[in-house]
């Protein structure tokens, strides 16, 4: 190994962060293709067709056209606010993206490639930290188009992301008790070592989890701050060109940062179907940055397929939903996880 | 390397309150004591408190001052137009600003003599971090657990009566 301080801290971070930078807002474009393909067929329509073969060209099409439309304020807009946040979202979706463990480290021209750009010890809670943030962005984005329908949105999205959290956060806390761990690798390796995935010890969790995430990333059927029956598009109405696009991109981000976080807490990241059996052990060749990619596209199809399949709840539903019945049934599993976990150390242990 | 990466973010902190008090829109100055908060969780993390440095972000950055916005959005603005800038205490400010400085200028000037306490090296950090197991984390909750039980249950049970302060007061009004 001739790794050293320049080329662990700084080289290869780098050469991921620019793999990712380039690689990321090609792949949301695809991500959207397979968002109106996925919905058309569910809608027994054909979806883009006219732009290369199967409309397979769209994507592009679309990011030309974004790119080249005009930079436009509303006149009594608080121009500078409404510059910048968008921005705010698309850097903050994309610092998520570093904390998710792509994948197993392998060696490279004799260097250790470590394939989570930052694992700090506690990034489980930077990750939330850094996605927290991600409110400021909508709500000023709908404050300074001083127009009422973003206003609204902007309301309501600070309103469910801050009542979502703590259902979150509690739910993610139940995960890290049994992982003894706030580190996202740590809580791969400690799903390694106990011989299964999270999602068989804390289903619980797992569904809540599920929810508060589609909540947490204003999807349908809980995108209440877009709700274009009501609001035509919340938070965005007076956005166009590429900062619209920059709303989208940290939209999507945000939706692969959670699902990597889910990957990561329930179904053992990067590694492959039931580790602790060697019967399946003839899999080992596939690199485990392809079991990843799987489940965490597996997740992005699942909201899609939400999308094609619920309607919009009503406001209060949701806000009722997530006071009464979330926080609650997290904060139950959290307390019956902790107990469980007491009652197996003083019994085996 | 650490000292530069101190001043970069004291002068970011710092930039960011001033801007903040200095500000005429009330939606900007949020958006600047943000910056200011972020920079403290910054700091926290050169310190390699790691935790206190997340929970600064999630706690401050995230969560209360999302709540300031919210208020803020719905306050009247063009009345904070017409307020006279800088009121009518300037004088009592501006002595009181003298006394801090001259204070502060005393202390440098009586210590500047004294043997001053070496910071200590990377090899003593690294000792220290080794020897509370599980990182500061673990090390936080089991001082707060248990040295510091009585004050953290004290703290708590405040919470709880605001709590229930703002829910009786909100009642009153629906």
């Amino acid at each position: 190994m001739n790794n050293t301080w320049l080329s662990d801290y700084v080289i290869i971070p780098l050469i991921l962060i620019l793999a990712i930078l380039a690689i990321f807002p090609l792949l949301v474009g695809y991500i959207v293709y397979v968002e109106r393909k996925v919905l058309a067929f569910i809608q027994s329509r054909l979806g883009p067709m006219r732009v290369g073969p199967y409309g397979l060209l769209q994507p592009i099409a679309d990011a030309l056209k974004l790119l080249t439309k005009e930079d436009i304020a509303p006149r009594n807009a608080d121009v500078f606010v409404f510059k910048i946040a968008p921005i705010i979202l698309l850097v903050i979706g994309f610092t998520g993206l570093a904390f998710l463990p792509m994948g197993e480290g392998f060696e490279l021209f004799g260097y250790d490639v470590s394939l989570s750009i930052v694992d700090v010890n506690v990034g489980v809670l930077f990750l939330l930290a850094i996605m927290s943030l991600s409110t400021y962005s909508l709500v000023l984005g709908g404050w300074a188009s001083n127009s009422k329908y973003p206003l609204l949105g902007a309301l309501r999205s600070a309103a469910q992301m801050v009542s979502y959290e703590v259902a979150l956060t509690f739910t993610i806390l139940a995960t890290l008790l049994l992982a003894g761990t706030l580190s996202m690798s740590g809580i791969i390796d400690a799903q390694r070592e106990a011989g299964l995935w999270y999602i068989f010890v804390q289903p619980v969790g797992f569904v809540l989890f599920i929810i508060a995430m589609v909540a947490e990333t204003n999807r349908l059927p809980f995108d209440l701050p877009e709700a274009d029956t009501e609001l035509v598009a919340g938070y965005f109405t007076e956005y166009s060109g590429f900062r619209w696009s920059f709303f989208m991109l940290g939209e999507y981000a945000a939706m692969v940062v959670m699902s990597g976080l889910l990957v990561t807490l329930y179904l053992g990241g990067w590694m492959r179907p039931f580790p602790n059996v060697e019967l399946l052990s003839f899999l080992d060749f596939i690199p485990g940055f392809t079991w990843f990619v799987l489940k965490v596209g597996f997740f992005i199809y699942f909201f899609i397929w939400l999308r094609g399949t619920y309607p919009r709840y009503r406001y209060d539903q949701l806000m009722g939903l997530g006071w009464k019945v979330f926080i609650p049934v997290s904060i139950a599993n959290l307390f019956i996880t902790a107990l469980a976990i007491i009652v197996m150390d003083s019994v085996f242990g | 390397m650490s000292s530069a990466a101190f001043y970069l973010i004291s002068a970011i902190i710092l930039g960011g309150a001033l801007a903040m008090i200095t500000s005429r829109s009330l939606v900007r100055s949020v958006i600047w004591m943000v910056v200011s908060f972020v920079g403290v969780g910054a700091l926290f993390l050169l310190l390699e408190a790691e935790f206190i440095a997340a929970v600064q972000i999630l706690v401050y950055a995230g969560g209360i001052v999302v709540l300031f916005l919210f208020v803020v959005m719905l306050v009247n603005l063009d009345e904070l137009q017409r307020v006279e800038y800088l009121h009518r205490q300037w004088l009592p400010a501006v002595l009181l600003i003298c006394l801090l400085l001259a204070e502060l200028g005393f202390m440098m000037w009586a210590g500047a003599g004294d043997t001053v306490v070496p910071l200590p090296d990377q090899d003593q950090l690294d000792a220290v971090l080794r020897s509370v197991r599980g990182g500061n984390v673990e090390t936080i909750g089991m001082t707060l657990y248990t040295d510091y039980i009585l004050p953290f249950e004290v703290v708590s049970v405040l919470l709880l009566v605001a709590m229930i302060g703002a829910i009786y007061l909100a009642k009153e009004r629906v």
